[in-house]
């Protein structure tokens, strides 16, 4: 049966940034701003849903030994297609992520779903698995781009949002991206803290 | 010259965890202590250099054949490949140097830093001693990325931090500091 908390889960409670710190490196390299860390968001999306769906489709015929190698294929296969579909219509934002797209196949977060979640579940639950991590994956990379944008840029999505004065330039370089990620995961790590407290209040009262 | 501008870059100003971002989980993952650290990054010299050769010399192929858009398939196969061979190698002609670093060798397979390096030679256009020097210069950088990072982490250890703070994001938080301290490096080569 399809279950809903399968879609879910990847927003907050197992969002793969914050929470499990996977795929670190795109995600610190490419949100220098909001529509970097978008693009770069969807591109590992796509790959995520159709490489969970393909594994689930192929679970059963898989031998035991040899399944991480035929995953990383249909990984790198559906890398490849995200890549050459990217250089012919968004050359732009082909450019800018560069080196980080083939780099998608090494990225933890899609081996680790389909060794975990799409090799033991059905088509449905893995599509909704997928997808939920991967718009899970999406908001962390659009949040940490977006914050940064307008530290470092004064702007969101290329929007002015203040003036040049109150720009921290450091923040669209490297070191902005480890404090940034660094502060909001502090944050999620904050918010989990407290969200438990309250529920263990609730439990006593 | 550009032998040693490409090594200096490498390792000091275009550092791979801490300007170029390839690696990072490694380097958060396997940095608590610095004996760990060491081994890891002796490990990941030795398979980066190995890797680049291979990759170096299998590209020259897929060029001929004009099979580009192959590249990273050919190149994730041929690394995850390449590490199960040095493991069973290693296990078998010395097992003292497998007890080393035996237990880091998988977890170089997932190590986005092997397959960017790859990536990043047939990139540069580099010849074979460049493609050899860069991946010896990215794994040093590596290495001492990931010492000094140990070395700070294990006296961050004993101090008292926020709760909501430990662990990932005090990490991340020292990561930015160290790499703040690694762009004073910026502007020292030119390539």
């Amino acid at each position: 049966m399809a279950d809903f908390r399968n879609f879910t889960k990847g927003f907050f409670k197992e969002n793969p940034t914050y929470v499990q710190a996977l795929g670190m490196c795109p995600t610190l390299a490419t949100t220098t701003s909001a529509v970097n860390g978008l693009g770069m968001g969807l591109a590992t999306l796509v790959v995520l849903v159709l490489s969970n769906i393909v594994v689930s489709v192929i679970r059963k015929m898989v031998p035991e030994k040899t399944r991480i190698p035929i995953y990383i294929v249909v990984i790198a296969s559906f890398v490849t297609i995200v890549d050459l579909l990217m250089h012919a219509f968004v050359y732009e934002l082909w450019r800018t992520l560069g080196l980080f797209i083939p780099l998608i196949v090494v990225n933890c977060i899609i081996l680790g779903r389909a060794e975990a979640f799409a090799s033991k579940n059905g088509i449905v639950d893995s599509f909704l698995d997928g997808l939920g991590m991967g718009l899970g994956f999406t908001g962390s990379l659009v949040l940490l781009g977006m914050v940064r944008e307008l530290f470092g840029n004064g702007t969101i999505f290329g929007i002015p949002v203040w003036g040049k004065a109150l720009n921290i330039f450091v923040m669209i370089l490297p070191p902005g991206a480890y404090i940034t990620l660094g502060l909001l995961a502090g944050l999620f790590a904050f918010i989990g803290i407290k969200r438990r407290e309250a529920s263990k209040r609730k439990v006593r009262t | 010259m550009k032998l040693f501008l490409i090594f200096l870059s490498a390792v000091l100003a275009n550092n791979f965890v801490l300007a170029r971002f390839l690696g990072i989980c490694p380097f958060l993952g396997v940095s608590k202590k610095i004996d760990t650290a060491l081994g890891m990054g002796m490990a990941v010299i030795f398979v980066m250099t190995m890797a680049s050769v291979i990759t170096w010399l299998l590209n020259l192929l897929l060029v001929a054949l004009n099979l580009e858009f192959l590249t990273t398939i050919v190149f994730i196969l041929v690394i995850a490949t390449l590490v199960q061979f040095v493991e069973l190698f290693m296990k078998k002609n010395s097992p003292a140097l497998y007890e080393a670093l035996g237990i880091y060798l998988p977890l170089i397979t997932t190590n986005c830093a092997i397959l960017g390096l790859a990536i990043l030679n047939v990139l540069y256009g580099y010849t074979l001693v460049e493609t050899i020097v860069h991946a010896v210069a990215a794994g040093v950088g590596f290495t001492l990325a990931l010492v000094i990072f140990s070395g700070i982490r294990e006296r961050l250890e004993l101090l008292e931090v926020p709760e909501s703070f430990k662990g990932l994001a005090s990490a991340l938080i020292t990561a930015g500091l160290l790499s703040l301290a690694f762009m004073g490096f910026q502007g020292m080569v030119k390539l």
